[in-house]
């Protein structure tokens, strides 16, 4: 099959070219050993197939990043195994000069070339006016396109084109009479190659464009204002966001509960008709609530990328960014990472996923390992249940509600401390690459939803096939460790209880509590009591912990297990845990047990999903591995500090 | 005086004098800041920090401490 690259400047409308081409058939992998994702699809006419490589957005061929390194790499070197049969190279129309810098340095590489110029009606609105003939004089090799991608006008001519691209073609005649592309460490040759090259594109644009409107200074448009320029800027901002978290916790909840029911549901359904053993376990026990477990977070996924696309698509998200920029800088973060801090506060894995747009990596890679300390939705149903349990339901000065103020702190010490370990990562993290901000801030326009709901698709293709393998591997994992003991310590336990004289009901409760206590995971929890009493935390406690590895919000379940009463009751499991004693009569549940373990929750990374998309995310286990360490410690010191405190 | 473009005011029309060297001076050189270039700063976020400059077509956003990196002269509008 033949190859051809797509290549262009950022904000070129890349991303809409290359959907009108390939449709549905596309493929998201890889560049070998980068962190770049490398986006691939089969574009079929006229019964010919040809694949279309699509690479990151660039301005030069001499990379700034890892992202634009990848275009170097491939381009330098004709035996790559990405190296195209031919360039399809897109250019705004109405921003000609800058992005005839990269075309002319792909057409002197002796590449077969289709010059893509997109977008331009509304450059013809802005006033210019384009002399196709004339153009191609000064590129005689190459063919000359003409799209509006958002609408799909020209795509059809564009793809009669490929079609038809001799791509044998060869030796022609270079811009730069025997270039070749310089060294990566000689960026005064570099900038020496492109002031030769913009003389020759100003050159090329003084005969075949022509301009209606002369270089002008006016104001800025009232929206332009208010969204970069004054203080309203930021309230904006904030109603946006309040929208957004809005549309998440409320539309979300209800396919999340759905999905949540179906599960249980299914898992009770395989349960009664497969015949009873380990296989029949395994499936409704540990392999059906571990696919719930992915599933569940699809919906607050969707709706927050759909969000996010929106924003992005309207030009608006480049706006926030730039006015967030100097707020977040002292941090070591990037105006860039506001985004995925305020999405992690739904859920890490997509806020982890969205850092992509940041283009520095110590800046990236910071955010990355700072996400998961904003507090999740997965820590509410803990936090509930650990408030009710230890505060009282009082008010202070009146009007503040002791339990709301609780988890506000909660929340509150889950941002504090993402920044605080950001200022301390800052100070870490050595890199070489100089931290800049350079961005193109688009033209407000209305989205295009096909783009959107195309990237929706992938993000959650990648988000249930690669978190969902590793979420359902351990959930199996840890349901073998909950379901199996050594030796018959569990059947004997089991068997002392049917002989005694209780109730059926409270048998059956009993027995579940003793196969947990008895299991692996009972006998861990008890290994490690020795390790966490500094903290406040039985044995019971350190089973829950444990299970709370596949999601924080097991936590609750695990611990209505453990105590024996029935999940969905709530109030059933207050008044045992309340009334739960210790070896020297005092309730285990004390103030201090209960804040300990609240803040144990704020800083402990007890979430795989999102352990796997880190390692996804930064392409090695050292990142998740460093991640799960740093605020592991944090959460045991935190956590001894207070119980020492309260206690 | 040399003056830096970070020093630009909003709507002031000015011209790429050069880039002076640094780890970024291609990278400004590739955004279309080669020398005569007309610019003008279009707009500044709140605390005056960064600032959006427009490069001929397009808008360009950048931190004062790239801006600082561009020497520009004031073009005299006739």
């Amino acid at each position: 099959m033949k190859k051809f690259a797509l290549l262009g400047n950022p904000n070129t409308g890349k991303t809409s070219v290359f959907n009108r081409l390939t449709g549905l058939n596309q493929h998201v992998g890889n560049f070998p050993g980068v962190t770049v994702d490398k986006k691939t699809g089969i574009l079929k006419h006229e019964n010919q197939e040809i694949l279309i490589l699509d690479f990151p957005g660039t301005y030069s061929i001499y990379p700034h990043s890892a992202d634009e390194q990848v275009v170097y790499d491939v381009f330098s070197n004709s035996k790559n195994d990405d190296y195209p049969d031919a360039v399809l190279m897109l250019v705004d129309a109405s921003n000609l000069e800058r992005n005839l810098l990269l075309f002319s340095q792909i057409y002197d590489l002796n590449l077969p070339t289709i010059l893509i110029i997109n977008m331009s009606d509304i450059a013809r609105k802005k006033g210019f006016l384009i002399n196709i003939e004339e153009l191609n004089k000064y590129f005689p090799s190459t063919q000359i396109c003409e799209t509006n991608a958002r609408v799909g006008i020209g795509i059809p001519e564009l793809k009669d084109k490929i079609i038809a691209l001799d791509v044998s073609q060869e030796n022609k005649l270079k811009l730069i009479e025997n270039y070749k592309l310089i060294e990566l460490n000689e960026s005064e040759k570099q900038e020496d190659e492109i002031n030769l090259r913009f003389n020759f594109i100003q050159k090329v644009l003084s005969t075949s464009i022509r301009k209606n409107e002369a270089f002008s200074t006016n104001n800025i448009s009232w929206l332009e204002r208010l969204t970069t320029n004054s203080i309203f800027s930021y309230f904006i901002f904030a109603g946006i966001l309040l929208l957004m978290f809005q549309l998440i916790f409320s539309i979300a909840s209800l396919p999340m509960d759905l999905i949540d029911g179906a599960f249980v549901d299914l898992a009770n359904w395989t349960s009664s008709i497969l015949p009873k053993g380990v296989f029949s376990d395994l499936v409704s026990g540990g392999i059906i609530p571990g696919l719930g477990g992915v599933l569940v977070f699809l919906p607050q996924i969707l709706i927050l990328f759909f969000c996010l696309g929106i924003l992005e698509e309207t030009g608006y998200l480049a706006r926030a960014v730039f006015i967030m920029d100097k707020i977040m800088r002292p941090f070591g973060l990037n105006g860039k990472s506001v985004v995925p801090l305020i999405s992690s506060s739904a859920c890490a894995i997509p806020g982890i996923m969205a850092t992509r747009t940041i283009p520095n990596w110590k800046e990236r890679l910071i955010t990355i390992l700072v996400a998961p300390l904003m507090s999740c939705s997965a820590r509410i149903p803990v936090f509930t249940l650990l408030i009710a349990l230890v505060i009282p339901n009082k008010y202070v000065f009146g009007v503040f509600n002791l339990q709301g103020l609780t988890l506000f702190a909660m929340y509150f010490l889950g941002i504090a401390s993402a920044l605080l370990i950001s200022l301390i990562l800052k100070k870490l993290i050595k890199t070489r690459e100089k931290t800049y901000f350079l961005l193109e801030i688009p033209d407000f326009k209305a989205p295009r939803w096909a783009n959107i709901f195309i990237s929706l698709f992938e993000k959650a293709k990648v988000f249930v096939l690669e978190a969902g393998k590793v979420i359902l591997a351990i959930s199996i994992i840890l349901w073998a460790l909950a379901s199996y003991g050594p030796g018959d310590s569990i059947e004997k336990q089991v068997s002392k209880i049917q002989k005694s004289s209780l109730e059926n009901e409270v048998k059956e409760k009993k027995i579940a509590t003793a196969k947990l206590e008895y299991s692996y995971i009972g006998i861990m929890g008890k290994k490690i009591e020795p390790f966490i009493k500094p903290l406040g935390f039985d044995w019971k406690i350190g089973i829950s912990l444990i299970t709370s590895f596949a999601a924080r919000e097991v936590f609750v379940g695990s611990m209505a297990t453990i105590y024996s009463v029935h999940q969905e009751d709530n109030k059933g499991l207050l008044a045992t845990m309340r009334n739960e004693k210790n070896s020297i009569g005092k309730p285990v549940y004390s103030l201090a047990t209960g804040l300990s373990l609240m803040v144990f929750y704020v800083y402990a990374m007890q979430c795989m999903a999102t352990l796997a998309i880190v390692k996804r995310e930064t392409k090695s286990w050292k990142w998740p591995i460093i991640q799960v360490v740093y605020m592991g410690v944090l959460a045991y010191l935190a956590s001894f500090i207070v119980y020492q405190i309260f206690k | 005086m040399i003056k830096t473009l970070d020093k630009g005011n909003i709507g002031e029309l000015l011209e790429v004098v050069q880039i002076f060297p640094s780890e970024i001076s291609s990278k400004l050189l590739e955004m279309g800041l080669y020398e005569g270039k007309k610019v003008f700063v279009r707009f500044k976020a709140p605390f005056g920090d960064p600032i959006a400059v427009q490069v001929g077509d397009y808008l360009l956003s950048m931190r004062k401490n790239e801006a600082r990196l561009i020497e520009v002269k004031a073009v005299k509008t006739t």
